[in-house]
């Protein structure tokens, strides 16, 4: 009864919310003596008004991308990865060992090792929690959200004590050899026309694009994402049809965690170039709203990973360039995941009146 | 056209009386949205009668309740109450006017007592105790009076459903309800709880009151009602006496074409053994045994019916056969046992043995709702090669057409294979399971509840299609609550009660009685039958 037609569901119920968030925000900074006009202009200007900007943007893009997708995959299984943090600073660490346990000769060669053991690392780190909930019925939600924590500690530890250089100040470890560096968007030929400037952006965007479209395989062409999707929706169909539950949740778990991981290969090596300590920087939790934003489908999430990118840098520009302090970024992003995330049926059913007049029109 | 069908319906209600009739709607409509869920529909129900109300799911019997009872405003008509206009716009109006409803899902609060349940809503004051024991008198007069009898001070949850039931009725009477109004009563109640709640309702007649009784099962309407209106797609069909009709003409009222109440069968012609159980036995979680040593056979072009009042075992001995429940005992397909407690327990491995399962429950079991027919076609199916395009990734063009194909087989409307399983009705989701099943050309098929929640026009396809599947010479168990189903489609009839088999009886050699006692557990039935 209180549907709505396809397109209004996809596109207009998140340009709604967006608005509001947007409306909303302006009406805080408004409040706080500054002008919103002032803020949007700086924002699209920061983070979209030059080839400098895109490559932030992008950059931290590919980061959600992954984080989402992580989420994503998960969802369908009905599993609500958290961990996408702790996953991804412990991909970080593959990443790291990789690099370092070679002098890679050129990037071509590191990158496929370097992806693997950000994947494996990742998956790992998600294997545990995926285990205890499958096997021991431990909630998924409380055992990823201590991984994260654990994650840290031990990133910490292994940066402080075991991969330090002897000498070296910071709690991080040596330079990656110069053959394990990713190219930038500046350094590869034809995209080097618009980006001049050296940007973050590498890559591993479209690694990243790349795992959209392989998700989206997954999911909806695969054996395997038909009996995710069906345990997700039905633990009791499931079963009755010969799927395993533990299999599937282990093998969602562990391909979200791998997924997470992947994301090292944009932060540390394609733009630290060391592993650093909290080097997924939040992309983790971020992960989460894009996910519920996009609709747990990949394009989605890439359209949500665009949005929270722009958002990101946009918000960084914002603090640096008005007076607008930089924890009002926190306050957007907080209020776009309020809106589309946990207000969406409520915009939802304010759509569903005008709907069915038109409905009624029509008839 | 709106006055032809208004003195239509008016000459076929029930002879005039003095008195003007308890409830009377007049040109009742209501849509929603583009569906018009009753369209101008008059009634009129006389005092101290029970009115049945009969039609297939979604032809509008829960609509027009629902706006007798104030949840649902209608876009014209109006209701008269013993003769006088009356507006109902909310449920403490209806309530007012002398309504109570007994929903189909009750509407008690689990862990009070029946007491509390009775006053919620009523209370006199802020204190509950001068409430409670004025409901109490008031409950055991009631209790005499009507039959009603449940123990005030038990809290709902340890009830049964048919005492729960009770509660809700008793809850209308305390209000004052000269008019009950029961939706679907039955659904959830076992044959004794049934036929226990009718003589309630025909107390409750005798001292005046006025019911109206919703329900699909023709059976209901026979026994107990003095007049019947019979719905279809919103509309009002007709008004009769219950006495002068039969249920042939009302499936023909509710369906608009003539329906076969009982499938023709030949005699069966039984072959090889195909499913032997010797001492089958099953404990469950909390270490309660709910198989206490089953033994069975079927052969092959044979349906043998297990009745038995749900929860009997029933469920777990599907289960077990499915593939996802454990037992201990042995199973043997087609003289080879199969393995049940190891690797080769789940319910892949029972497919693959040629074991197909039409579960109880299709909504959580049968079907994911979310998904797509096609999905659902190849449901417990989706390892087969022949829906595979290469080792990793489905033929999901192919599935589509394959559904496409098996919709027509099985007259899925509509036969759109994209179409989420969650949008079609509930005959049209069992004939879904039913194609994927028996599309596999399974040499055992397990049925659980075939007909339940399905429309008289889907039953009359489904029972056929499980008769045709016996004469190609395959084996059919068939568990379903009811009787009449499993007397009409059984070669053979197994009774359960309390995890065991209580006896085996030929269909044409018993009857409801000798069955019912089985059920009931009562084994000696020599004298009876």
């Amino acid at each position: 009864m209180d549907k709505l037609p396809a397109w209004a569901d996809i596109v207009l119920v998140p340009l709604i919310s967006l608005l509001l968030a947007a409306v909303i925000s302006a009406i805080v900074i408004l409040a706080i003596g500054q002008d919103p006009w002032e803020a949007v202009r700086v924002m699209v200007q920061g983070a979209l008004g030059s080839s400098y900007g895109w490559g932030y943007t992008l950059y931290y893009t590919t980061s959600f991308i992954f984080t989402g997708l992580a989420v994503t995959v998960a969802y369908h299984a009905s599993q609500f990865n958290i961990g996408g943090e702790g996953q991804a600073q412990i991909g970080g660490l593959g990443v790291a060992l990789v690099c370092l346990a070679v002098p890679w000769p050129h990037w071509t060669l590191a990158l496929p090792a370097a992806m693997v053991g950000a994947a494996l690392f990742g998956a790992a780190w998600a294997a545990i929690p995926a285990y205890l909930q499958a096997k021991r019925g431990s909630h998924i939600v409380i055992t990823t959200i201590m991984f994260n924590y654990i994650a840290s500690a031990l990133i910490v530890y292994l940066l402080v004590e075991v991969l330090r250089p002897a000498g070296q100040m910071d709690p991080a470890t040596a330079r990656f050899p110069a053959g394990a560096a990713l190219p930038t968007f500046k350094d590869i030929p034809g995209l080097n026309l618009i980006f001049d400037k050296k940007v973050p952006a590498n890559v591993t965007f479209f690694i990243a694009i790349a795992a959209c479209f392989a998700v989206w395989i997954l999911l909806w062409r695969t054996r395997l994402g038909y009996q995710i999707r069906a345990y997700g929706k039905s633990e009791r169909a499931a079963i009755y049809a010969g799927i395993s539950p533990v299999k599937v949740i282990m093998i969602a778990m562990l391909i979200s965690g791998g997924l997470a991981g992947m994301m090292a290969i944009n932060n540390v090596m394609g733009e630290a170039e060391r592993l650093l300590q909290n080097s997924a920087e939040g992309a983790g939790f971020i992960g989460i709203a894009v996910a519920l934003m996009g609709r747990n489908h990949p394009l989605g999430v890439f359209l949500a990973a665009l949005l929270f990118g722009f958002l990101y840098q946009g918000g960084a520009e914002m603090g640096l360039w008005t007076s607008i302090p930089i924890e009002l970024r926190l306050l957007l992003q907080g209020l776009v995941i309020l809106f589309t995330g946990a207000l969406d049926n409520m915009v939802r059913m304010m759509l569903v009146p005008f709907f069915r007049n038109r409905a009624k029109e029509a008839a | 056209m709106t006055g032809a069908q208004d003195s239509g319906a008016r000459q076929a209600t029930a002879a005039p009386t003095s008195a003007p009739p308890a409830i009377e709607l007049r040109g009742i409509s209501k849509a929603f949205g583009s569906v018009q869920a009753n369209k101008d529909i008059s009634i009129r129900v006389m005092p101290g009668t029970i009115h049945g109300i009969i039609g297939e799911n979604g032809a509008g019997k829960s609509t027009l309740m629902s706006i007798l009872y104030g949840f649902y405003k209608a876009d014209a008509g109006e209701i008269l109450i013993d003769g006088k206009p009356t507006q109902i716009p909310d449920s403490q109006a209806a309530i007012r006017a002398g309504i109570g409803m007994v929903f189909q899902h009750f509407k008690l609060v689990q862990n009070f007592t029946v007491l509390e349940n009775i006053i919620l809503g009523v209370e006199d004051g802020p204190l509950l105790r001068p409430s409670l024991s004025k409901a109490r008198k008031e409950l055991k007069r009631l209790a005499e009076e009507y039959e009603l009898h449940v123990d005030p001070d038990e809290t709902i949850e340890e009830l049964s459903v048919g005492h729960q039931q009770r509660v809700e009725i008793l809850k209308a009477l305390y209000r004052q309800a000269d008019i009950l109004i029961l939706d679907e009563p039955t659904g959830v109640l076992t044959p004794a709880e049934a036929d226990h709640l009718f003589r309630i309702l025909d107390n409750l007649r005798q001292q005046g009151k006025t019911i109206i009784l919703i329900t699909h099962k023709l059976r209901e309407i026979m026994e107990i009602t003095d007049t019947v209106s019979v719905m279809r797609r919103g509309e009002m069909t007709a008004t009769v006496k219950t006495s002068e009709t039969s249920p042939e003409q009302l499936a023909e009222l509710m369906v608009g074409r003539k329906v076969l109440l009982h499938v023709p069968k030949g005699p069966a012609n039984p072959g090889e053994t195909v499913l032997e159980i010797e001492n089958l036995r099953v404990v469950d979680e909390d270490k309660v045994e709910r198989l206490k040593g089953v033994d069975l056979t079927i052969r092959a072009g044979e349906i043998l019916g297990i009745a038995g009042v749900s929860g009997n075992g029933q469920s777990e001995l599907l289960e077990v056969l499915g593939g996802y429940a454990r037992a201990t005992g042995t199973i043997r397909i087609n003289g080879q046992e199969i393995d049940l407690t190891g690797k080769h327990s789940d319910a892949q491995s029972r497919r693959h043995r040629g074991i197909a399962h039409v579960p109880e429950d299709r909504h959580h079991y049968g079907l994911i709702l979310d998904f797509a027919a096609w999905e659902n076609m190849v449901f417990g199916y989706h390892n087969e090669p022949e829906y595979q395009k290469n080792a990793m990734i489905m033929d999901n063009d192919g599935i589509v057409e394959k559904t496409a194909a098996a919709m027509e087989h099985f007259d899925v409307r509509p036969p759109i294979p994209t179409l989420p399983a969650k949008s079609f009705s509930g005959g049209n989701q069992q004939k879904i399971v039913l194609a994927r099943e028996i599309e596999r050309n399974p040499d055992l098929l397990l049925v659980g509840q075939p007909t339940r929640g399905v429309d008289i026009g889907a039953i009359e396809f489904i029972h056929k299609r499980i008769v045709e599947l016996r004469d190609a010479g395959k084996a059919v168990l068939l568990v379903s609550v009811e009787l009449d189903e499993i007397m009409s489609l059984s070669d053979r009839i197994a009774v359960m009660f309390d995890g065991q088999i209580m006896g085996e009886r030929l269909p044409d050699e018993t009857n409801e009685r000798e069955l019912g006692l089985l059920m009931a557990g009562i084994r000696d039935t020599k004298g009876a039958a």
